[in-house]
């Protein structure tokens, strides 16, 4: 099979953890730590469970009525003035965002964090059209200063060190590389930003949730910039997934309690901003994106993961993505999210991502909607089985074992022979043992002279 | 052998009872004592125990790789070996929840729906079912770190998760806190997976050992002298890499600890 | 978009060929009760974990005294309030990029959220959306009797139908972004004062 498009998160998260004895424990150390902050937000609010309840009902409520929904925001938002428009995919939205600009005149634009024009690939399309994108959260500025996606939807520049930052500033806009102090190196991105805010034609963002019965939407951030881009600008425009909806004004109670909670361990983000229409004197568009969301939509085990609001606390709870770093999963979407996302667009070349997992349950677990995460997980082991993808090792070992494990004749004539008995476990367990993958960080367990059966028969029968 | 008379001090299961002994096929072949710990332990209890001598494996390592193909004949055999048992216990927290949560894609006979509904893990058995209040012939002078497995707290709920909200309980800290001597020492991260994952600790090799070698050096910070698990596939994971760079840790299962032995 | 006209109609259409059959019910959301929370201090003690500061500045002649001490440089003091006049009237900006000189802006908060922190800032009260996050530093001036408890009582209070921006804005502008260090001052305002004030009945300075 030609695997030269596969994703291997394996190999990578092993080069990321290889790189230096820096970047992994550093990475580990800040999740955990925001992890922890989160724990102590949610054990302080007593009605934590219930509003995980409450919210991943409201969500299935409004997925389940989602036409409705839609077509009752398109109308409030409308009547408002702010423009609505729909793309069935990515190429439709970006080409709708690039005929808005067009249409306006705009050479230069400013956006702020969006994990859905990530996953369209806007910016480089806009910028093989003419037009200067320049992102304008920090996290996102260093990771397009650095050709790198975000590797964190909400933190993408959480596995740089503040060396490789002040190193990337350095080079791509002239700072002093051995000033370092992340002070000093936010003040050099607000100073760097501020006059593009003011020369940007138009202020693009994403949208948190959108308020079907005001035909509102909101955008949360911590750094204002989201705001900045939508007040200073004459034209706002902003990319909704379809998923994004809530049916009612006070459902954003329950939401934004959850959301800040669950990402970053704060009860809010510093900025919680609603549109309505667009400003005086501005011009508001928005676009609805469906990109493979509808489709997903009809996919029993797995229509759930649309509950999805991007906090991130499956990220930061996840043992194996603290270890990889999200970008060995080579995808918009990382960490457990990502591994039930992802394959949704392309299902071979995501294919090894649900087996970059222990699962261990933790996601579902923090999930502030209560997606099923770990359980999606492992049903997506099961479509990869199906297909084919399961990786060789696996395979091969498998249709030995799983004869052999279905007759107990065969099985104890193996052990019999097999001395010791740990010449048997690669089947089952080892798997291959030239490559012995077990072996390169771990001792094998200690030979036994008798297994529980013998002793069994010879002790009890 | 004890006698009956040593145990009087749990919930009774009628003699009639039948209890079949679920013995994963590692620790058969790898870890004797901890199925003799375990027979001998409900022995003690006073409790009818058999131990199928047809037994393999559960299939989770197929299974848990998706591949239902090949892990529909043991689960087969198992369902085969244990119908007749009115409670399966296994020693073991991830082969359990396989049983229980797993055997969902194999036809859904009453024999089948009858062993995912009576086939429990060790410690559960012990805390929920008998509701062992002693274990007078028990006795560990060490310090203990506890390592309950992610599949026996978010599979089968024998600890709080940390990520959930309400009143913490961890069922195996219960038990062993009824051991003479037996100290228990918390620890930073008491439910981070320890990184096995069955077969993610072959596949995923580097994260697995960086996982492993980070929860072995927690418990040694907090000064543990003993790792204790009801999952000795988590152990033998944690132990492989503890020998490996030379830490000083020892890894049992509970049932070691809970029966006195054999060690 | 002409071009993509139809594209609402195969979206809403795919839908309705997949929405799940199981039609799920809006559950209710309860009011979850607090009995004796203290508003003020909670509300404090939240905006202070933000990075925010507040003020018991008690007369208009204290507020602008604590203006003064906190932002003794101030060039450009843009105003929104009929308390303090400032040296720039927001009612008189014509256009958002007028307001990137400010080094001060000053907007009377509807009411503040105890919860978090947040104060709830809409177009009405900021006349120029963007004098909330181009203002070098912020002061908010809050009525201490308009703070609700959690959440569930701001959205109950606010009207998103009648203004087209509102923000629950909680402490200054913040980042984690470079190896999760905190620092403020991001994009938005370096700063967020609350001057607590009830708001005056004398007509408006200036």
């Amino acid at each position: 099979m030609d695997n030269a498009n596969q994703v291997d998160p394996a190999k990578s998260a092993e080069l990321f953890i290889l790189h230096d004895q820096v970047h992994e424990p550093m990475h580990d150390r800040f999740l955990w730590a925001t992890m922890q902050r989160r724990d102590a937000e949610a054990a302080a609010i007593p009605e934590w469970e219930e509003l995980r309840e409450i919210a991943s009902k409201i969500k299935e409520h409004t997925l389940t009525h989602l036409d409705h929904y839609l077509e009752a925001f398109e109308a409030n938002a409308t009547k408002r003035g702010a423009h609505v428009h729909w793309a069935l995919d990515a190429a439709e939205h970006n080409e709708i965002v690039f005929s808005i600009l067009k249409d306006h005149g705009v050479e230069e634009m400013i956006k702020s964090k969006s994990m859905l024009q990530e996953e369209c690939q806007m910016t480089p399309f806009l910028q093989s059209r003419g037009i200067k994108v320049i992102e304008s959260d920090l996290g996102e500025r260093i990771q397009q200063l650095d050709g790198q996606p975000p590797s964190h939807i909400v933190f993408p520049a959480i596995h740089k060190t503040r060396k490789d930052v002040a190193e990337l500033f350095a080079r791509s806009v002239g700072t002093d590389p051995n000033n370092d102090d992340p002070h000093f190196l936010t003040e050099v991105m607000r100073n760097n930003a501020r006059p593009r805010f003011l020369a940007a034609g138009a202020g693009m963002t994403g949208g948190n949730f959108a308020v079907a019965e005001t035909g509102t939407f909101m955008v949360c951030t911590n750094e204002g910039n989201a705001d900045i881009g939508a007040s200073v600008p004459p034209l706002h425009i902003a990319s909704i997934g379809i998923e994004k909806l809530v049916p009612r004004v006070e459902d954003l109670g329950v939401f934004l309690r959850l959301l800040s909670r669950s990402a970053e361990g704060t009860p809010l983000t510093q900025y919680s901003s609603h549109f309505t229409g667009p400003r005086k004197g501005g011009e508001l568009h928005i676009v609805l994106v469906d990109n493979g969301r509808s489709r997903r939509l009809g996919m029993p085990d797995f229509w759930h993961s649309l509950k999805c609001i991007r906090c991130g606390a499956c990220m930061n709870t996840c043992p194996v993505y603290r270890r990889s770093g999200g970008l060995a999963y080579g995808a918009t979407y990382s960490g457990p999210i990502g591994v039930i996302l992802d394959p949704t667009f392309d299902e071979f070349k995501y294919s090894e991502l649900p087996f970059h997992s222990t699962l261990c349950g933790s996601c579902t677990d923090v999930c502030p909607v209560k997606i099923d995460i770990s359980d999606q997980i492992f049903k997506w082991r099961r479509v990869m089985a199906k297909k084919g993808y399961l990786p060789l090792a696996k395979r091969l070992s498998f249709a030995v074992s799983g004869h052999v494990l279905g007759h107990p004749e065969e099985y104890h004539a193996m052990e019999k022979v097999a001395e010791p008995a740990i010449d048997y476990a690669p089947h089952f367990l080892l798997y291959n043992r030239s490559l012995n993958p077990w072996g390169r960080d771990r001792e094998l367990p200690q030979i036994v002279k008798q297994t529980f059966r013998e002793w069994y028969l010879a002790n009890r029968s | 052998m004890t006698t009956q008379s040593e145990a009087t001090n749990h919930k009774t299961i009628s003699k009639d009872m039948r209890i079949g002994l679920f013995i994963p096929c590692y620790i058969d072949m790898m870890f004797p004592e901890v199925g003799i710990a375990t027979l001998q332990l409900l022995e003690r209890l006073g409790l009818n125990v058999s131990y199928p001598l047809n037994q393999t494996c559960c299939g989770q390592p197929m299974s848990n790789s998706g591949d239902e193909v090949n892990s529909a004949p043991a689960e087969h055999l198992f369902v085969e070996n244990f119908k007749e048992y009115d409670f399966i216990i296994g020693p073991a927290g991830s082969c359990v929840k396989q049983v229980r949560c797993h055997f969902d894609t194999i036809d859904q006979t009453d024999e089948v729906k009858h062993i995912r509904q009576h086939t429990y893990e060790l410690v559960e058995f012990l805390h929920d079912i008998l509701q062992v209040d002693s274990f007078p012939w028990a006795e560990f002078q060490h310090s203990v770190a506890i390592h309950n497995s992610c599949s026996s707290i978010r599979g089968l709920g024998i600890a709080k998760p940390s990520e959930i909200m309400g009143v913490p309980f961890d069922k195996t800290a219960n038990l062993l806190s009824k051991v003479k001597g037996l100290v228990l020492v918390p620890v930073d991260r008491p439910d981070d997976c320890c990184g096995f994952g069955g077969t993610f600790c072959v596949t995923d090799e580097a994260v697995s050992a960086r996982m492993g070698l980070e929860k072995a050096h927690d418990h040694l910070r907090h000064g543990a002298e003993y790792v204790v698990s009801p999952d000795m596939s988590c152990l033998m994971h944690q132990q492989g890499i503890a020998r490996r760079v030379g830490l000083n840790l020892k890894y049992i299962h509970v049932a070691q600890v809970l029966n006195d032995g054999p060690f | 978009m002409s071009t993509f006209k139809f594209s609402r109609e195969v979206i809403l259409g795919t839908i309705r060929a997949n929405v799940p059959k199981q039609q799920v019910e809006h559950p209710q959301i309860p009011v979850f009760q607090h009995p004796d929370r203290p508003l003020k201090s909670e509300f404090e003690r939240r905006l202070q974990q933000a990075g925010g500061a507040s003020h018991d500045v008690g007369t208009m002649a204290g507020a602008e005294s604590k203006l003064m001490t906190l932002h003794p440089g101030a060039k450009v003091i843009c105003s929104a309030v009929p308390e303090i006049a400032g040296t720039r009237r927001v009612e008189k900006v014509r256009d958002p990029h007028e307001l990137a000189d400010v080094d001060v802006g000053i907007v009377r908060a509807r009411f503040g959220v105890a919860e978090t922190g947040a104060i709830w800032l809409t177009q009405e009260d900021l006349v120029v959306d963007a004098l909330a996050v181009l203002s070098q530093h912020l002061i908010v001036l809050l009525d201490p009797d308009q703070i609700v408890g959690d959440m569930h009582d701001a959205y109950r209070r606010v009207r998103l139908d009648e203004t087209s921006y509102g923000c629950f804005m909680m402490g200054p502008s913040a980042t984690a972004d470079v190896e999760a260090t905190l620092v403020h001052g991001a994009q938005g305002a370096r700063s967020l004062n609350i001057f607590f004030l009830p708001p005056h009945s004398a007509p408006p300075a200036n």
